[in-house]
């Protein structure tokens, strides 16, 4: 089977959410496979995909790709599909991934197996697995009448492995210049540069239980002893406490670090929704009867005044040992 | 300006999800139907556009079974001004290209120059149908809107994406998608549920459409099976009498049992 895997880059770094989906492409095609990487300033780029599995480096490295546009990332997509004939198309479920996807598979008159939390190929066809109804359900779905077969994976799920890989080959694509009709003018960073949970392996989380937007300190203290990201309740982001880019739920993010840390969060359904699928969870909430309970690997039912506080010099010693 | 405004007929978020007889989809009976949050966000944007711009109209549109009709009257008492159904008849689970399509043919008879469409769909969640209905029509699209200026002949837009916004300018006619924080959706005042009675609702029957994907063997995406997660182990309370001793075992469970730390 012949896939095809489109690389992110954002500031002449690939994203990682890319090298999992190269990886896992890899796996399962049991040998190297063809990635495509638009952008400008990125051909330099292309040599390191060969150790996470790419045979062949498809690359689009013009003026007019420095930012992002569907049509011109579209464009490079649609352009190495071309070259490649892919049986199956994997692409980050990230922001910009999601974007190409369904523009990509409209294109192609073909579906998209969207945000997959698993992967597998079965008689020539992938077969995936996906949360749905806020994590109430999984539903096993695959191309049907594709021609094309398409699959975003979301990020952080699958293993970016590292394998003694050559040099993969490098092909300059040749596309049209690009006048898109809808284009990135610029990039506003909100605030002081953080790992976006969407991204992260550690999540600490805060809900109402911190009271007011002037605990966060507390909050950031065991995320900085974790090394995690911040993370928070719907309830918070519409008091104001904090940017929605930080909101994990139904109507935030979706994540599934290796550890969620849920401090005073009550664990509603649609909160549920967006990090259900976390390896390990861990509650602190002062009412034993708090849903989050239901879903928590470990709890400690408690003031987080004092429990959160002893977490972070706990979480520090262990680390100096 | 005239908006169109893709409205998905969604369960409840609190419904109980239980398994159907065939194994692929839910059980309908009992769910309650709502209007999917995001699609209130596109459709309040469509308001708030015709009233600043003071002329234009609002249609709705949604694809399914009878009762997306409720939604669409729903949609009708907050404001819109008038809606399209298409009867999607037998086609239980439409995929999200067999959607696009209908949405597609849909907007080939209409003069607009938004056509709104919620980030993502609550229930399924694939955040597919808005672009691809764009590529469909060959017009340029916005997902994950925040924030739009309105401009001659274009507009901007403020996006989300991981740790930042991208601002983004688009030509109109013009795809979007409402991501929450967009504006905060009106309520239907009693004057507008009674005049939703008035207002007209189009029907198309979806198998006239000429949608291959209306019959199941041609989706271009199957649902092979629906199950209900595995439960999670039940959860291993610290006791907390002393926090400092519960988190010191805190992190030696997370260390020595978990292995994530
Ligand atoms: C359509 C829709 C979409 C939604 N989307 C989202 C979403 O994306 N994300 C989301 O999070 N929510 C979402 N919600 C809201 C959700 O239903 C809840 O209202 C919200 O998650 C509650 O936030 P919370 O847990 O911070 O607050 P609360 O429910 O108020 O919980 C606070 C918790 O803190 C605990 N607490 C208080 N003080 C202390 C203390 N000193 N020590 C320890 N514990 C303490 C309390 O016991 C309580 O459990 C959505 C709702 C709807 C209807
Ligand atoms: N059956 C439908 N009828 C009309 N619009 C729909 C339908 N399904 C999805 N949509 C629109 O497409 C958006 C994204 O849905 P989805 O791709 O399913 O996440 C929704 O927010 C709606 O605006």
């Amino acid at each position: 089977m012949k896939f095809l895997v489109f690389i992110e880059q954002r500031d002449g770094k690939i994203r990682k959410a890319s090298l999992e989906a190269l990886s896992l492409a890899r796996r399962l095609a049991g040998g190297p496979v063809a990635a495509v990487l638009p952008g400008k300033g990125v051909a330099a780029l292309a040599k390191d995909l060969g150790k996470f599995g790419a045979g062949v480096v498809y690359v689009a490295d013009r003026d007019d790709l420095a930012l992002y546009s569907s049509q011109g990332y579209v464009g490079a997509l649609d352009a190495a599909a071309a070259k490649e004939s892919p049986d199956a198309v994997l692409i980050a479920a990230t922001a910009m991934g999601k974007d190409v996807a369904p523009r990509f598979a409209a294109r192609h008159d073909s579906g998209v197996l969207a945000d997959l939390m698993d992967l597998r190929v079965d008689g020539g066809r992938l077969v995936g697995s996906r949360p749905v109804y806020s994590g109430k359900a999984r539903a096993e779905v695959d191309c049907g009448a594709s021609t094309v077969q398409i699959a975003t994976t979301r990020p952080n799920v699958f293993p970016a492995e590292v394998l003694e890989g050559g040099e993969p080959r490098v092909e300059t694509l040749e596309i049209a210049a690009v006048v898109p009709r809808a284009h990135v003018l610029r990039i506003e960073t909100s605030e002081a540069k953080e790992i976006d949970v969407s991204e992260a392996d550690v999540i600490v989380s805060g809900g109402r239980g911190i009271k007011g937007p002037e605990n966060w300190p507390m909050v950031r203290d065991l995320q900085e002893a974790l090394g995690a990201a911040l993370g928070a309740s719907r309830a918070v982001v519409d008091a104001g406490w904090i940017d929605h880019q930080h909101q994990v739920g139904q109507t935030g993010k979706v994540v599934s670090p290796t550890l969620y840390v849920a401090v005073g969060i009550s664990g509603a359904i649609q909160h549920l929704a967006g990090m259900g699928t976390s390896k390990v969870i861990v509650a602190l909430n002062k009412d034993p009867e708090a849903p989050i309970f239901q879903v928590a690997t470990y709890g400690i039912v408690g003031d987080i005044f004092q429990t959160v506080p002893e977490l972070a010099k706990a979480v520090r010693a262990a680390k100096a040992e | 300006m005239n908006s169109l405004v893709a409205i998905a007929y969604v369960p409840d978020t609190e419904s109980k999800i239980r398994i159907a007889a065939d194994g692929k989809s839910i059980d309908e009976s009992d769910v309650k139907w709502i209007v999917s949050p995001y699609d209130e966000y596109a459709l309040e944007e469509a308001l708030k556009t015709k009233e600043t711009k003071g002329s234009g109209t609002v249609t709705v549109v949604s694809v399914g079974p009878e009762r997306a009709k409720t939604g669409l009257r729903e949609c009708l008492a907050r404001g819109a001004d008038d809606a399209v159904w298409v009867d999607s008849g037998d086609a239980k689970n439409l995929d999200a290209l067999g959607i696009a399509k209908a949405l597609a043919a849909v907007a080939k008879g209409a003069t607009f120059d938004f056509f709104w469409f919620g980030q993502k769909g609550v229930g399924p969640d694939e955040s597919l149908v808005g672009p691809m209905t764009a590529e469909l029509l060959g017009l340029p699209h916005v997902a994950n809107v925040m924030h739009l200026e309105i401009g001659e002949g274009k507009v901007t837009a403020s996006r989300e994406i991981e740790g930042a916004h991208e601002i983004v300018e688009c030509a109109l006619p013009a795809i979007l998608t409402a991501q929450k924080g967009l504006n905060e959706p009106r309520y239907a005042s009693l004057k507008g549920i009674m005049g939703a009675k008035k207002k007209p609702i189009a029907e198309k029957k979806l198998a006239e459409l000429g949608i291959p994907e209306a019959d199941p063997a041609a989706a271009k995406t199957r649902w092979r099976k629906l199950e209900l997660p595995a439960p999670r182990q039940a959860v291993r309370l610290i006791p907390a009498d002393d926090p400092a001793a519960a988190a010191k075992e805190l992190v030696r469970l997370l260390r020595e049992e978990a292995k994530v730390l």
